[in-house]
């Protein structure tokens, strides 16, 4: 017998206070993975270093909140821009690539988030070096649509199924009657593309109720462009109230077949023109100017679709997740310090048992350490659970994640740094039995087997 | 068969071999041990001139409680070292030993059964004898487990507890696991004194046929008469121990 069976069996001998010793170490190590493999897949998911745009342009106010809205499809989008103000971008000479995202309604089946785009989305990258590939004919008409791999799975949507949408919220009841119908489905990319449904811009302006009154709108656009409406002098001489529905004309002041400057983009994404021997994964030379221009704009901002997530992630999730880890990690210290007491406890009555095996040819060195491979034992076996049951935990919460809060996790994920449990824990498991290592090492055989 | 044993202690020991009788399992020397008193003062427990047991010889040390016999015992292990004279056995001087390889030797060459068998709850009675072996350095050999078991009549009940046995069966798996590593010398300390009358005659022939058998030379400790009465040769514990004569009357704390 070696010494690990021989402390297996002390262990088993006494079978409730080692599994409960061992459960809490479990518990901790479950705790500490959960943490862990969590925070991974949130930090990965939104420290993209690239994600295939340089910019997005919005309205002015939270640059956080215009990330999570455009990259994320999180929170609620913020104040429209001008449909003239994304043209006027995309004809900025230093302009490569513009593109316009409308945001605002929601899949009545699933609530998917919809945004309104063009084709030219699917061409940039989603993540590094990484093209979206789509099975379908993509937009065509104006009521197409191309859905993300988990929209289609959840939904048991493909290509040629047809759907509606709700506006601004799933739960809102004001349901649009237009049919769109899916001509692409997505590979899933692991990005929020994955849940999303994205519609041609056009069909987007198409819904009845996506243009506000006429005098709204041109009230709006004053405000935006303060200097003068870009290439419509004459909406700068025209009075917004002049376009005012009259009660008695019945006319809702809704102009069906929108012109331009009746529409609105909530985001467009920008890359700059590089030149043809710039590095591919360096900032085009005229971003930082070009960024500074608009912020420069009093109604529009330009935000690097990285930089407010990575302050978040340090500022706050990356704090969060120190205090979890070390109040996960004391979870398994106090864990350590009850597998010391259970054993320091056994002891006592162990003495007998020591010093029948010291009679019978065990050196000091061997008795000390069989109680220490009891102690490696509980911590290591508790521990092994532990990562298993703090997976499992991951992969239970995954779907309900998902739905609170959009974030798709995958419950097979592994973090690297989970490998430094095993050796932590042999540490630890090292530590709490030196001392009733030491007591049995210290055992007097002649007065415990008179005993 | 002592000849045999010494050139393996020479090896594993690597003490020199000091001239014993050819045919002598165990030697002792003006042995002396005492103990520390609260008062720092020494209060003598053992005194023995000279005692020694032949090769495969089997001796009854007859003595009453208190007259330092589990002291001896404690000392001819190697559990205690005396504070004078010499203890040899098979040859090899164990009083120079460190403590460590007194473990070992222990382990190799001393069986022990005790009174209360002192068997591990923990473990079978298969695991019991297995544990005998398993500090010794070699491998443990479950075939000769197996069989030391068949040979106390425990092979049907190899995988039962200590505490699913009846007190004889223990005391068997005790004999049993003594006998493991093939010692030269086993030390029984009242073997039959925790066992029913109707189980005290089947253990004495047990130990004695193995021991026999085996040619393992054998120091039984008892205080009954009668049991050392089957022995050819009987000592008694004060004509050997010098502190016994002088204070029999003072008690003894081992």
């Amino acid at each position: 017998m070696n010494l690990l069976s021989i402390a297996y069996k002390s262990i088993k001998q006494r079978a409730l206070s080692s599994s409960l010793t061992s459960l809490s170490v479990a518990l901790g190590v479950m705790l500490m993975v959960a943490v862990l493999v969590i925070h991974g897949i949130i930090d990965r998911m939104f420290s993209q270093q690239t994600i295939g745009y340089e910019l997005i342009v919005g309205r002015k106010g939270s640059g956080l909140q215009l990330v999570l809205n455009t990259v994320y499809r999180l929170k609620q989008p913020i104040e429209n821009l001008p449909y003239l103000y994304y043209l006027e971008l995309k004809n900025d000479p230093r302009v490569q690539d513009a593109v316009p995202f409308a945001l605002g309604d929601f899949t009545k089946e699933g609530g998917f988030p919809i945004i309104g785009t063009v084709s030219d989305y699917f061409v940039l990258d989603y993540a590094p070096d990484s093209r979206f590939k789509i099975r379908g004919t993509g937009f065509r008409e104006s009521f197409d649509a191309i859905i993300g791999s988990r929209v289609a799975k959840t939904n048991g949507w493909d290509v040629g199924s047809t759907f509606t949408l709700v506006h601004n919220s799933a739960e809102s009841t004001h349901e649009h009657d237009e049919v769109f119908t899916v001509r692409g489905v997505m590979q899933a990319t692991g990005t929020p593309n994955d849940k999303t449904v994205f519609i041609h811009l056009n069909g987007f302006y198409a819904i009845a109720g996506h243009d506000r009154p006429l005098h709204e709108t041109l009230t709006k656009l004053k405000a935006f462009y303060t200097e003068g409406i870009p290439g419509h002098p004459e909406l700068d001489q025209m009075d917004p109230e002049s376009l005012r529905p009259k009660e008695s004309d019945g006319h809702d002041g809704h102009h069906h077949g929108m012109e331009d400057w009746q529409k609105e983009v909530t985001a467009v994404l920008i890359n700059c023109k590089r030149p043809p021997d710039w590095p591919a994964d360096a900032a085009s030379p005229q971003l930082g100017a070009f960024q500074a221009e608009k912020k420069r704009g009093f109604q529009a901002q330009a935000v690097n679709p990285i930089e407010p997530m990575r302050e978040l992630m340090q500022d706050i999730v990356g704090n969060i997740r120190k205090v979890l880890v070390v109040m996960t990690g004391l979870i398994i210290i106090v864990s350590g310090i009850s597998i010391f007491v259970s054993i320091y406890n056994s002891m006592s009555d162990r003495r007998r048992e020591i010093a029948i095996m010291r009679a019978l040819g065990a050196q000091r060195r061997t008795v000390f350490s069989i109680i220490l491979a009891e102690s490696l034992l509980l911590c290591v076996g508790g521990g092994f659970f532990g990562v298993l049951m703090g997976h499992g935990l991951v992969f239970a919460a995954a779907p309900y994640v998902a739905a609170q809060s959009g974030l798709l996790i995958d419950p097979f994920a592994f973090e690297p740094i989970e490998l430094t449990v095993l050796p932590a824990l042999i540490v630890l498991a090292s530590l709490v039995g030196i001392i009733p290592g030491l007591t049995a090492y210290r055992t007097d055989v002649a007065k415990a087997l008179a005993e | 068969m002592g000849c045999a044993r010494w050139d393996k202690s020479m090896n594993s020991h690597g003490t020199q071999l000091v001239g014993l009788g050819e045919f002598m399992s165990l030697l002792l020397e003006r042995v002396e041990k005492s103990y520390r008193e609260p008062d720092g003062s020494r209060l003598p427990v053992l005194d023995v001139e000279n005692f020694q047991l032949d090769d495969a010889e089997q001796v009854a040390l007859v003595g009453e409680s208190g007259g330092g016999k589990t002291t001896l015992l404690n000392i001819i292990s190697g559990i205690s070292t005396p504070d004078t004279g010499r203890v040899v056995i098979d040859g090899v001087e164990i009083n120079l030993l460190p403590e460590a390889a007194r473990d070992r030797f222990r382990a190799e060459r001393i069986g022990f059964v005790f009174q209360t068998f002192n068997l591990l709850a923990a473990f079978s009675a298969f695991e019991n004898v297995l544990l005998g072996m398993s500090f010794s350095g070699g491998r443990a050999d479950r075939g000769r487990a197996l069989e030391l078991l068949d040979r106390v009549g425990l092979s049907k009940r190899a995988t039962h507890r200590p505490g699913q046995l009846s007190v004889g069966e223990q005391q068997r798996v005790a004999v049993a696991r003594a006998l493991a590593n093939r010692p030269s010398l086993l030390l029984a300390d009242e073997p039959t004194a925790s066992v029913d009358l109707a189980n005290q005659e089947n253990i004495m022939t047990l130990i004695r046929e193995v021991c026999t058998a085996d040619n393992v030379a054998l120091l039984l400790v008892t205080h009954s008469p009668d049991i050392a009465s089957r022995f050819d040769r009987i000592v008694r514990l004060d004509e050997i121990n010098r502190v016994s004569q002088t204070t029999a009357a003072a008690g003894d704390p081992a």
